[in-house]
């Protein structure tokens, strides 16, 4: 009948609460857009003039409005169909995803694989896909700490910055090659690790996490301050490239040298490094994600998740708290460190300014965006976070604003993670199961 | 097997604990009774070195386990199933059962999980379910039967029977006595409810501020018009 026109005057109510609610956003956007929009300070040399710009205030406004009320009405239609059936809607999109998981998962890697051979691959693309998988490997590092062990750690890119320091000095200093530094960066970042956790780890949630946020910051600060070692706020430039296999990536290799594109007769080509970089680190990735599902499936895997969710049930069933928090800091350290040496031989050039604060934020967001614990998810939070700012780099002006939005969405719709799902560790043959 | 003697345990400065002794013989079933805030969890807590005797001696099969750390005791043959039952509601109920077990080597695991299915069919049929989403019953008999899986000698049950439907607690109680029977394990149990306590142990304490007031055969407590006074009366029949 009359069901797609507006409510007529038998339901005025809700049309005078809807114009109501959208006049009320409108009047927000007004107070807002005012002085931010309103007004445009023009620097002519000598003086500075102030521009009015009344109409884009204007337009705000009344496109909030709209928006506003478009918005109600599509919300409003979405809630009445997810309160019919929540159960039945939400099964129904775990089991699709887990479909699409056993699929995608594979097409995923594929495409990781033969991505820098793609016709539009070039060299922007694949270092912005490496600049990606360093956040994928930094994120699936964290998440064995926050995400699977729930230890609360704001400070995850100290270990990041001593691995990508390991490096740089132990390639500068000893002329020690990358595959060597790699796991001398990673032991170094697990040690430190421990180091940290032996006496934190007794603090829980909000003291933890404010005792690692130290620890980020006095690390940052050493490295600020060590001159004579690290450089100080000037940072290390050159550090080694890495090889293949000795065979280094330059147009003149130096004396008794014999270079990549000479060995493999090809003409030389800066690109030839970018891709060895993105196997690398692509390498690195499926290696950091390999291992911990194998850690999740093992004894120390599941002490971790059942330590997130009950310490006291833990140490009744003889669960040892301190070992087990500390392997989960020391694991997740270790994977920082490698993800830290690769970027140090990636940029060729490392300064305490690429291990700020913010760094920590970003990966714990990715953590927690992907839905803690979820592998998947910190992959798909990673793309989200990382690779979308740099895609968008064109609208610098509003990414903040576009990264604000996008936010409040995920906590509106999704508050427990883009991708929460957990997957059981154990189960039983299906003859050995009972009903279920 | 069990032996406390002045056992004194502080929280700060609070004394919870006044100087208690107790002991636990293999192949009983002991029940300590009390009123809230009697300390009851705090004993069964206390046995576990968490938070740790600050006077007294706990001792079982011989060691000397006051100072011990939590996770060491219960390698020895302790098991607790703590108050509130404290199971991992993520986890499923198979995970659940795997951490009981997992400290204590896996190489009996399909065998021990076929006992307690046997003891707690319901589990069976509910194995890959999440621990959170079973019923309170049920996730009581998983947190007994996580317990169970690190084959223990002695069993340390609190308040199994909290906010469960009579009938349930009924066989809850049914259950523990056939673990005590059957499979030989000693409990110590610690219960509210005293009438069915009293009557399922061998043995009973009841403990008042801190301090064991009164002990005896489980009959004897039940009869005893003092005991009937402050735990019995108006409450079962």
């Amino acid at each position: 009948m009359a069901a797609t026109t507006l409510p007529g005057a038998r339901e005025d109510s809700p049309l005078v609460a809807l114009l109501k609610d959208a006049g009320i956003a409108a009047a927000i956007a007004f107070l807002l857009a005012l002085p931010l929009m309103g007004f445009q300070t023009l620097d002519s040399g000598t003086t500075v003039d102030l521009q009015y710009r009344f109409h884009w205030v204007a337009i705000a406004t009344v496109g909030v409005f709209f928006g506003r009320i478009v918005f109600t009405l599509l919300y409003r239609r979405a809630g009445a169909a997810r309160s019919k059936a929540p159960g039945i809607v939400g099964q129904g999109m775990a089991r699709v995803g887990e479909g699409l998981g056993r699929f995608l998962v594979p097409a995923f890697i594929l495409f990781a694989l033969i991505l820098p051979f793609l016709p539009f691959a070039d060299r922007r693309e694949i270092d912005l896909a490496t600049y990606v998988l360093i956040y994928v490997m930094l994120g699936w590092g964290l998440n064995i700490v926050v995400g699977l062990a729930g230890l609360l750690d704001l400070g995850y890119v100290a270990f990041y910055a001593i691995g990508a320091y390991s490096y740089a000095l132990l390639a500068k200093t000893f002329g020690f090659s990358f595959w060597l530094c790699l796991p001398l960066a990673g032991i170094l970042a697990a040690f430190l690790g421990i180091l940290l956790g032996f006496p934190v780890l007794r603090l829980r949630g909000d003291y933890l996490a404010i005792v690692t946020l130290g620890f980020g910051e006095i690390i940052r600060v050493i490295l600020v301050n060590w001159q004579p070692v690290t450089g100080g706020p000037n940072g290390i430039s050159g550090v080694p490239r890495p090889t293949f296999f000795g065979l280094p990536f330059t147009n003149d290799p130096a004396e008794g040298e014999t270079a990549f594109h000479e060995f493999f007769n090809l003409d030389f080509a800066s690109l030839h490094r970018f891709v060895f970089l993105y196997y690398v680190i692509l390498a690195l990735v499926l290696v950091t994600n390999a291992v911990t599902l194998r850690l999740r499936k093992m004894p120390i895997g599941r002490a971790w998740e059942a330590l997130r969710e009950d310490e006291i049930a833990c140490r009744s069933l003889g669960i040892n708290p301190t070992n087990t928090k500390l392997t989960a800091f020391a694991i997740g350290a270790m994977f920082g460190g490698f993800a830290g040496s690769f970027f140090a031989t990636r940029q060729g050039f490392i300064s305490p300014e690429s291990f700020t604060f913010i760094e920590s934020a970003v990966i714990l967001a990715i953590v927690v965006l992907g839905g803690m614990g979820s592998q998947a998810g910190v992959v798909v939070a990673t793309l989200f976070l990382v690779l979308l700012p740099e895609l968008a780099r064109e609208f610098a002006q509003f990414r903040m604003l576009i990264f604000g939005a996008a936010m409040v969405l995920i906590m509106v719709w999704r508050p427990q993670g883009l991708l929460a799902h957990r997957a059981p560790t154990v189960s039983l043959g299906p003859g050995s199961g009972g009903s279920r | 097997m069990l032996r406390l003697s002045g056992v004194h345990t502080f929280y700060g400065r609070i004394e919870a604990l006044r100087g208690v002794d107790l002991t636990v013989e293999e192949g009983e079933i002991v029940t300590l009774i009390g009123a809230n805030g009697a300390g009851k969890s705090t004993l069964l807590m206390t046995i576990c070195g968490n938070p740790r005797a600050r006077r007294g001696e706990v001792r079982f099969e011989g060691h000397d386990i006051t100072q011990m750390p939590t996770h060491d005791i219960v390698k020895l043959g302790i098991a607790q199933s703590p108050e509130g039952r404290r199971i991992f509601p993520r986890m499923s109920v198979i995970e659940n059962l795997k951490m009981g077990a997992q400290n204590f080597g896996l190489a009996h695991f399909d065998e021990d999980l076929d006992r307690i299915f046997r003891l707690f069919p319901i589990l069976k049929d509910r194995q890959s379910q999440r621990g959170g989403t079973l019923s309170g019953g049920q996730q009581q008999m998983l947190a007994i039967a996580r317990a169970l899986m690190s084959r223990p000698r002695l069993l340390l049950l609190d308040e199994p029977s909290l906010g469960l439907a009579p009938l349930v607690v009924k066989q809850i109680f049914e259950t523990i006595r056939e673990i005590n029977q059957r499979q030989r394990v000693t409990v110590l149990l610690v219960e509210q409810n005293a009438y069915h306590a009293l009557r399922l142990a061998h043995r009973g304490y009841v403990l008042v501020n801190g301090r064991i007031s009164m002990s005896g055969s489980g009959a004897e407590l039940l009869a005893n018009p003092e005991v009937r006074a402050a735990y019995l009366e108006g409450g079962h029949v």
